[in-house]
């Protein structure tokens, strides 16, 4: 059985223009253990099917499956209740923007402790231990000092590590990192992705990395998945992906990196258009 | 933390010495002569005028006349009340107790209501409730405070005979003044029903005042917590799986809360304003019907002293206001 | 080519006119269209309208005369109750003045002071707004100064001792409470221009060679129209609320003015025997100001961007 399973997922927002189709009928499939790249622009909804497995969008969107299950369990028929014993436990998130992800007002420490709190029976001492034991686990240094330190006090880097320390700290199945390096520095992106590849291994977690980037796919995923525009463009393991995309979308993706181009111009996915809405048309 | 109150000190000393020269040269530069009124009715000889002007400093020059005021002042000296020959400051200690009693009752009621509907209001946005509360603050704030005095007393004291229409307790008892605060004083009296007493004429007054903050309050919060629901740390308190009261309650509320305080600061300006109306109304003896008085009475010493320790109680609170803002905002707590 | 450089230009002079013509129009239909979907603020307006109407024409509709005295009908109570006269809907105070044409007087009296104190505090406050934060230094330290001395006292305190000192009346009521509002202003007009004055824009026009007073006033100023419009809106609500406040303490309008906080001042003594005379005026100010806050909502909701997409 697979860990994560989704069948035919739709979701819509109300705007003020009417109705507006983010997702229209993408299937995602996670079994444990393996790493997954959901790639694609802005706007392919590449974040929305995922905050819509953790329940996270607003409630302007109306979320349609055939089957949405974690471990079997119907995430589609879940009380707020239920869904919170899962959320933040066994599937735990990390986002772009590791600053503001973390509540001003609150330490790192406190945050961190607080995920403890909720799902787990850790007397206070145990916690305060845990919470030392994540932080040097995600490569902090101090972390005696660090843990008293506000978000505004540490790098975006060192946010992320502790978002990361959040989000394994009840030894998730299944994390999901939204563009987890997009608003970081070049360097500290390598960094903050070994330690997520670092964690996986150890743990054996599932994880899904959304993406915009072809180099991050490279480096990380088993499988990727091509989005675009609320549709799924292709499917593939991530060698055979890179060595005979087969759906045009994906070339143009993969033209697109910089390294392939040829010439003085960039090309860009707009360049390919019309050949792969020329393909959709004809399928 | 010291620098950042150092700094709103340094602000406030220009503006404390500006508010002094205001207060004196209101009553100075204005046509009003105080020595005809002291006079009255039957006028004064023009050599007991100028002795009378000597007397009281006036003929000396204009800056030399504000600077033996502010000379004074600094002895804790602003005058001597016309009508009852009684220092100003004196005057003002004894009523000032009244008028903190009465405000502190408000604003307790407006912060115990208005936030709390605030945050339901942002939570149920959109909502039928989210239309009343919001309906409802538009008009509290829009409310003559005034006329909506009067239209409780008749309501509760004039029909539903509930509440005395004026004063701060029952004429039957009689006890030493120990704090000035009637609640705390009636309690220490030990007579029975006083403090039953004390609290049935403070509760219209205190409502009438809470009037405007509560419906300012709970307008402020609604739209502080409306920010703060979309940002990303409280996605990330709902991807940690936390339950609502959690969410709302602490790491929503914990940032909302920041610009509310600011706000809640402002209302004692209001405040005091608004104890002008509400002492007047309800026959309360507190500052705001002091001056009211005194005006009426062209009493100008006290006009000019109350003026000025009104205008530095506000600015000391809006100081303190400040300080509050820096302990709760750990992004100028620690820069 | 046959057409002259000159004839060339005017037309891409005319064309550039129609073309801002145009924006200025589909700014005003966006404007209406927001502000439209406001439901309160379109009731606020609608109530405004009425209350402007009925300031305007108060004589022909007025049934009485505002200061004519019944000798035979001191306080009659509204028509409705044991007692009324269908010559006094509303009934009649306590010196037998008909309660209704005293109300639709005092409309008149509250929208002009409204007028009357946001002009005044509007063109007293941007003025002195722009000379701060087009001047910046010492010129503008100088002036924020004396806006923060006004701002430390309770606005109604201070209008109440200028008031006070100048001798009672309405129009050095209204002259108190311009001075105690045009501080907001001064500080929302300075905001905006140390805001604007570093934009591309403003600096295109200086280069160009545009003068200091072209900068502030047709440069600068439109664009910061829209938190001026809703303060605007906020102080005339403010005005009215204030000078009933004056009005009710003995030194605003004096009687037999019907303006509608002195008609409650003489109404007090009378709460516990006749509620009509204290009612009705109170009423007639929460309708006003409640009307033009809605309205203000409205429009701050309207011209903010920020909330436009929320």
């Amino acid at each position: 059985m697979a860990l994560l399973e989704i069948r035919n997922l739709r979701v819509e927002f109300d705007t003020a223009k009417g109705p507006f189709r983010a997702l229209d009928g993408v299937d995602y499939t996670v079994d444990a253990g393996e790493v997954l790249a959901i790639v694609g622009e802005s706007g392919s909804g590449k974040s929305v099917a995922m905050l819509a497995t953790m329940g996270l969008l607003p409630d302007t969107a109306t979320i349609t499956a055939d089957k949405m299950e974690f471990e079997g369990l119907d995430l589609r028929t879940l009380t707020p209740k239920q869904r919170r014993k899962v959320i933040g436990k066994d599937i735990s998130m990390i986002f772009q923007e590791p600053i503001a992800s973390l509540n001003p007002c609150f330490t790192a420490g406190y945050q961190l402790e607080e995920a403890l709190k909720v799902h787990t029976n850790l007397s206070g001492r145990q916690r305060r231990e845990r919470v030392l034991e994540l932080m040097r686990s995600v490569g902090i240094p101090e972390p005696e000092r660090r843990m008293n330190s506000f978000p505004h006090q540490m790098s975006g880097g060192q946010c992320q590590r502790v978002m990361i320390a959040m989000a394994i700290a009840c030894a998730p199945k299944l994390l999901i990192a939204d563009e987890p390096t997009t608003a970081l520095d070049v360097t500290i992106q390598k960094q903050i992705l070994d330690l997520l590849m670092q964690l996986q291994r150890d743990s054996g977690m599932a994880l899904i990395m959304i993406t915009h980037d072809m180099g991050v796919v490279a480096e990380t995923a088993d499988r990727v998945i091509v989005q675009y525009q609320g549709k799924k463009m292709e499917e593939a393991d991530v060698l055979s992906l890179f060595e005979a995309p087969k759906h045009p979308y994906t070339r143009a993706l993969l033209a697109a990196l910089p390294e392939n181009a040829t010439g003085d111009r960039l090309p860009t996915v707009s360049d390919f258009a019309k050949s792969f809405a020329a393909e959709e048309a004809r399928a | 933390m010291f620098r950042f109150f150092l700094g709103r000190l340094g602000l406030l000393i220009p503006t404390f010495l500006g508010v002094t020269i205001v207060a004196f040269g209101l009553v100075r530069i204005l046509p009003a002569d105080p020595l005809e009124l002291l006079a009255g009715e039957r006028g004064m000889s023009p050599e007991r005028k100028a002795e009378l002007m000597r007397q009281m400093g006036m003929d000396l020059p204009i800056w030399e006349q504000y600077l033996a005021y502010l000379g004074n002042l600094f002895q804790g000296d602003l005058g001597t009340s016309f009508a009852s020959k009684r220092p100003v400051l004196d005057e003002f200690l004894q009523l000032f107790p009244a008028t903190v009693e009465l405000s502190f009752c408000a604003i307790l009621i407006a912060v115990a209501i208005g936030i709390p509907l605030g945050i339901l209001a942002a939570v149920k946005r959109g909502s039928f409730i989210d239309q009343t509360v919001m309906g409802t603050a538009l008009i509290g704030y829009s409310m003559p405070i005034f006329w909506w005095g009067l239209l409780l007393i008749i309501l509760f004291s004039g029909i539903l005979q509930w509440t005395p229409v004026s004063g701060r307790i029952s004429l039957m008892y009689f006890f030493p003044q120990v704090t000035g605060f009637m609640l705390i004083d009636s309690l220490l009296s030990g007579e029975k029903g006083a403090f039953l007493s004390a609290v049935r004429h403070l509760i219209l007054p205190s409502i009438v005042l809470a009037t405007i903050p509560l419906a300012v309050i709970a307008r402020q919060t609604r739209s502080a917590m409306l920010e703060v629901l979309g940002e990303d740390y409280v996605r990330t308190a709902r991807a940690k799986g936390l339950p609502p009261h959690r969410i709302i309650g602490l790491h929503a509320l914990r940032n909302a809360l920041i610009p509310v305080i600011t706000t809640i600061g402002l209302q004692v300006g209001v405040m005091l304003a608004g104890a002008i109306l509400t002492e007047t109304i309800f026959s309360w003896p507190g500052i705001g019907k002091w001056l009211v008085d005194s005006i009426a009475r062209r009493d100008y010493a006290v006009v000019q002293g109350g003026l000025l320790l009104i205008a530095a109680i506000i600015m000391l609170v809006n100081l303190i206001v400040d300080i509050l803002y820096g302990l709760v905002n750990p992004r100028i707590r620690h820069n | 080519m046959s057409t002259s450089p000159k004839a060339d230009s005017s037309a891409l002079v005319e064309k550039l006119e129609r073309e801002s013509r145009n924006a200025t129009r589909a700014m005003l239909a966006e404007f209406w269209y927001y502000f439209s979907q406001n439901r309160g603020a379109v009731i606020g307006l609608a109530v405004f309208l009425v209350l402007v109407v009925t300031a305007v024409f108060a004589p022909l509709i007025a049934p009485h005369a505002p200061d004519m005295q019944y000798r035979d009908s001191f306080l009659v109570p509204p028509v409705w109750q044991e007692g009324g006269k269908w010559d006094f809907l509303l009934g009649t105070d306590p010196v037998g003045r008909d309660m209704l044409s005293r109300l639709i007087y005092g409309a008149q009296y509250s929208l002009f002071i409204g007028c009357v104190v946001v002009f005044v505090a509007l063109t007293g406050g941007v003025i002195i707004g722009l000379i701060a934060g087009y001047m910046r230094g010492a010129v503008d330290t100088f002036i924020m100064r004396i806006m923060d001395i006004i701002l430390a006292f309770p606005s109604l305190l201070l209008a109440l001792v200028v008031v006070a000192l100048l001798g009672p009346g309405l129009m050095n009521a209204m002259f108190a409470i311009a001075i105690v509002l045009q501080p907001h202003f001064v500080r929302l007009t300075r905001a905006a221009v140390l805001a604007e004055r570093s934009r591309d824009y403003v600096v295109a026009a200086r280069v160009a060679g545009a003068g200091h007073f072209r900068l502030m006033f047709k440069t600068i100023l439109p664009n910061c129209l829209a938190p001026l419009i809703v303060q605007a809106t906020l102080s005339f609500s403010n005005a009215i609320l204030d000078a009933a406040a004056l009005g009710f303490l003995g030194v605003g309008a004096q009687p037999p003015t019907p303006e509608w906080g002195t008609m409650l001042a003489e109404a007090r003594e009378f709460i516990l025997r006749a509620w009509w005379v204290v009612t009705f005026p109170g009423l007639a100010i929460l309708i006003t100001v409640l009307a033009i806050n809605l309205v203000g909502d409205g429009l701050r909701d309207a011209l903010d961007p920020k909330l436009k997409r929320s």
